[in-house]
């Protein structure tokens, strides 16, 4: 569903990554493994096409990734949360699902029971703790319609139920024909999902 | 295979950007007042050091206003993109499935109406405080409906170019003033003509050229400035 072909980003002459091969298919997840500044997050925001790789292409659903592509395949989920401080947190969703289109037989307040934030619908953002704020946005990605997640540190924050939850929904996603590609710089207890593994080197 | 969901149209995506916006704005009512305080401020302060001779007043009151308006609308420029930016909202926008530079246009349009509207809607009362003889003041909210938007939608590629910088006050204003040297021109220009007898139809005209050449051209250079200043 979604490779890379000799991919490669180079900071200001410095190679951040690569060059790297990989895919990852329908139903399947993707553990991005490495040290703090092994180049993760550059490599997730170069597959959701925020950075242009030095060198290689990306390719989703077996064409070119370009904007139409990705905007269709993939849901990203970064380091910052993309929420607003002013706003709720089912004003939140409700803007994020106008932005990206929703997924079908999916409501912003279901998402918001899943991930554990029932009874906070009219709780501002800038009230919620860290690890709620991070859950909040994994309901953001839960109600995307995208099949290929891009989730960066999902697990930050979160207490040890939280953790079972973004393996809960993972799994549930990749049942439903979606993929994933999850970066980690620890041992943490990856889902139980049929996984491939991707080792990334601090570039010497 | 995941069920299709629903995707998103121009439409569908400016009015959730709107709603967003406006109900920030209303959840930040104090920080609308900001530049509108602003604008008295200054008018106060050149009516203050011109002196009391409402003669006097009203010579300089058409530039007087137009600098009130436009220096009010340069402090609000820096928050146009800055809080999207910090967050990661940003980030969203350039994965959503329209264009960035409608995202874009859409923000600049609702940053204007929270900025330079409530200036428009409060100038008649600085032009009294001004003097400014009150047949010029359809001509005045003419120029300024006209130039306003031009402003913000220069400002707009500025605001983008410097999200990046983590300071970056002066150098908005360093920036996009020279830019808003025209506007200025044919904006106050066209009061003052008319105040002179003088047809001030053609600084209208040109003023209206510019807005619809900005509204085709600046949302696409602020797409790219975002993307830039992103990566």
């Amino acid at each position: 569903m979604l490779a890379a072909h000799g991919l490669s980003f180079t900071r200001d002459e410095d190679p951040v990554f690569g060059p790297l091969d990989f895919h990852v298919d329908a139903g399947e997840a993707l553990l991005v493994q490495g040290d703090n500044g092994a180049g993760k997050t550059t490599l997730l925001r170069v597959l959701a096409g925020l950075l242009r790789p030095s060198d290689g292409r990306v390719s989703i659903d077996g064409r070119a990734a370009g904007t139409a592509e990705r905007a269709r395949f993939v849901a990203y989920l970064g380091h910052l949360p993309a929420l607003k401080a002013d706003l709720d947190t089912l004003e939140n969703l409700h803007f994020l699902c106008g932005l990206h289109g929703r997924r079908a037989r999916q409501m912003p307040g279901n998402a918001l029971a899943l991930v554990g934030l029932a009874g906070h619908e009219a709780t501002l953002v800038r009230h919620l703790s860290a690890g709620q704020k991070r859950r909040l946005a994994l309901a953001r990605m839960w109600l995307s319609p995208a099949p290929v997640w891009l989730l960066d540190e999902p697990y930050a924050n979160l207490d040890l139920d939280g953790i079972t939850l973004v393996n809960r929904m993972i799994s549930a996603h990749l049942r439903g024909g979606g993929a994933a590609l999850v970066t980690t710089h620890g041992a943490y207890a990856a889902p139980p999902v049929r996984t491939r593994q991707l080792q990334l080197q601090v570039a010497a | 295979m995941i069920a299709p969901g629903t995707e998103p149209g121009l439409w569908r995506t400016a009015r959730a950007l709107a709603v967003r916006d406006l109900r920030m704005a209303w959840r930040r009512r104090g920080d609308v007042l900001q530049p509108v305080l602003f604008a008295v401020l200054v008018v106060v302060l050149f009516a203050l050091a011109l002196g009391r001779e409402p003669q006097r007043l009203a010579a300089d009151a058409i530039a007087v206003l137009w600098l009130a308006v436009l220096l009010a609308g340069q402090l609000a420029l820096d928050a146009l993109f800055r809080s999207d930016a910090e967050d990661g909202s940003l980030e969203q926008w350039l994965l959503a499935p329209v264009p960035l530079s409608w995202l874009v246009l859409v923000r600049v349009a609702m940053h204007w109406a929270t900025t330079a509207l409530p200036l428009i809607a409060i100038s008649p009362l600085l032009a009294e405080m001004l003097h400014l003889p009150h047949d010029q003041l359809p001509m005045l909210l003419a120029s300024l409906l006209l130039g306003t938007p031009l402003l913000s939608l220069i400002g707009g590629v500025v605001a983008a170019l410097t999200v990046g910088l983590r300071r970056s006050g002066i150098l908005v204003a360093l920036l996009s003033l020279p830019l808003y040297v025209p506007v200025l021109v044919f904006g106050a220009g066209s009061v003052a003509a008319a105040a002179r007898g003088q047809d001030p139809s053609g600084a209208l005209l040109m003023l209206a050229a510019g807005l619809v050449a900005a509204l085709v051209l600046a949302p696409l250079a602020t797409a790219a400035a975002l993307r830039i200043s992103l990566s």
